[in-house]
């Protein structure tokens, strides 16, 4: 683990923690890993690899079966659903396709949080949802619905929506998914001055290699569950791990297999089913 | 790997009756939440007002409609039926009845549950597929509070109106039937139904039948919807179990509720 970032009194950390849906293969185990202040930390992995479900313990939507998850500093095992929701107060996140609130404006989508979590009035409101969509370049959408708006600028007017509080922890859940070349390129960007301009520390849960090398500041890999491997984007492009190396250039097999484990190919044919 | 057979038949028995018996346990969890919360709804009128316009006032013309037909209906058949007994004039009479007691709250929360409960059910479990529900919940906002209690109040409070609607238009279209069509006498019309219908044992009852049906079809939508499946396929089958549920719940309600209000009278 490199000394020059500040690990010491994280704002979020792991320690050992599992977790499994109901019945089913195990999600994560034994998953330990920090959050500096100030950072942005990717956390990578093949689909289905449990990288969603770490955001999901941090945001509290499910609990660790073992180990702990802290966030600024409070262990979420100890706690009901009012102080939860004072913790999520300090957080903002970005879902994968938006999930911006389909009935109401761009305008009333980012002065939600505003006027659900705050006594402000309107008229400060305005100028605060404004300055937000400012930030993200969508000031001239304010009027518009969600869905007259292209996958990108939706993601973007999220973003303004999840920075709306000024929160202290930014998740972004695969922010990158589904964008054309310009709008990843801004959406990476935005991620960066966001954070940078908040004095937050980002999450981003993605396996856009490229994207996220340009942003970052530390990258944890994620692969059956477990942390296999982390660094800084240098240590990363010039890793020899085999699932990093396989993760960052792409090759389709390595440690990942391109087969999924199945009986005999012979077998399986001859047998007619 | 379940055994085949009668074991097994058994088996499979038992694990439907166990996992109905758990959604219901769920589904009441969740009324209590919607009643915990409902403080939300009715400090912030607009909210709710807002789901009154969506289930009640979108849902006025299949409802004036449905109750102008249905009271046509009942005039025409009443006045075939009394006429025989020589006292068509009671025609008023049994169309009030007929709809303040029975067909105005049943039939127009049937319409209800299909118009505007399948409605509720698809827009609260197309919200949970586009994750719109986690980005609220993640904002520190209780969707239950927020989005299911408006929604919930919003039908509570339409439905005993639609239904009082329903049973006026339905006495409107009997009155077209008997007394413009047929021309029986427009006062003895009145009179005799102003004299056999009784506020506290007809009306009210009516009422209070509708509310209960309001009730039932609006928990049966939030509830299916809040509970569905986040797919398309999930969302899909919710509003279908939404409208079929809500049916028969209706159906086997207003036969308890008509066992304990009108026996014997």
């Amino acid at each position: 683990m490199p000394t020059d970032l500040v690990f010491k009194d994280p704002l979020v950390e792991l320690i050992e923690v599992s977790f499994s849906y109901e019945d089913s293969r195990p999600v994560l185990s034994g998953v330990s890993l920090r959050i500096p202040r100030g950072k942005v930390v990717a956390i990578m992995g093949g689909s289905g690899s449990g990288k969603t479900t770490i955001l999901r313990l941090i945001g509290g939507s499910v609990r660790a079966r073992r180990g702990t998850v802290r966030v600024f500093g409070t262990s979420l095992a100890e706690i009901g659903t009012d102080e939860l929701y004072r913790l999520r107060r300090g957080m903002g996140m970005l879902f994968q396709f938006g999930a911006l609130f389909t009935d109401l404006s761009v305008f009333d989508n980012v002065a939600f949080p505003m006027r659900e979590r705050t006594d402000l009035p309107e008229s400060i409101i305005r100028q605060l949802v404004l300055m937000k969509l400012h930030a993200v370049g969508l000031r001239g959408v304010a009027d518009l619905m969600p869905q007259q708006l292209s996958g990108g600028m939706a993601r973007r007017v999220a973003l303004a929506r999840g920075v709306a509080l000024d929160p202290r922890l930014m998740m972004y859940d695969e922010p990158f998914t589904g964008l054309d070349p310009i709008s990843l390129a801004i959406t990476g960007k935005l991620i960066r001055q966001l954070n940078d301009a908040l004095g937050a520390s980002s999450i981003v849960v993605t396996h856009d290699v490229q994207e996220s090398l340009q942003i970052v500041d530390y990258i944890y890999f994620i692969s059956e569950g477990r942390v296999v491997a982390e660094g800084t984007p240098e240590e990363v492009r010039d890793s020899t791990h085999p699932f990093v190396h396989q993760f960052v250039h792409a090759e389709a097999d390595g440690p990942v297999p391109f087969h999924v484990p199945a009986r005999d190919y012979r077998q399986d044919l001859q047998t007619g089913r | 790997m379940m055994a085949q057979g009668p074991v097994g038949f058994v088996e499979a028995l038992g694990a439907r009756v166990n996992a109905m018996i758990t959604r219901l346990g769920f589904a009441s969890r969740f009324f209590w939440l919607i009643l915990k919360t409902s403080g939300t709804s009715f400090r912030r009128i607009p909210l709710t007002v807002r789901e009154i316009y969506f289930a009640g006032v979108l849902s006025l013309i299949i409802i004036v409609v449905s109750g102008l037909f249905v009271g046509m209906v009942l005039g025409l058949q009443g006045y075939d039926t009394l006429v025989r007994y020589g006292s068509a004039e009671a025609l008023g009479t049994l169309v009030a009845l007929s709809l303040t007691r029975e067909l105005g709250p049943v039939v127009a929360a049937l319409l209800f549950a299909s118009r505007a409960g399948s409605a509720i059910t698809a827009e609260i479990g197309l919200m949970k597929t586009t994750e719109q529900l986690s980005a609220m919940e993640m904002m520190a906002v209780d969707p239950i509070a927020r989005i299911v209690g408006p929604r919930f109040w919003g039908g509570v409070i339409s439905m005993p109106l639609l239904a009082a609607l329903f049973t006026a238009v339905g006495i409107f279209g009997g009155y077209l039937i008997g007394v413009v069509l047929i021309g029986l006498d427009e006062g003895s019309f009145w009179s005799q139904m102003q004299g056999s219908v009784d506020l506290r044992e007809d009306v009210v009852n009516g009422i209070i039948k509708a509310f209960v049906f309001g009730v039932a079809v609006t928990w049966i939508a939030v509830f299916e919807g809040y509970d569905a499946v986040p797919t398309a396929e999930g969302v899909s089958r919710a509003t279908t179990r939404t409208v079929v549920t809500s049916a028969l719940a209706i159906l086997a309600l207003d036969f308890v509720l008509t066992a304990f209000m009108f026996r014997g009278v």
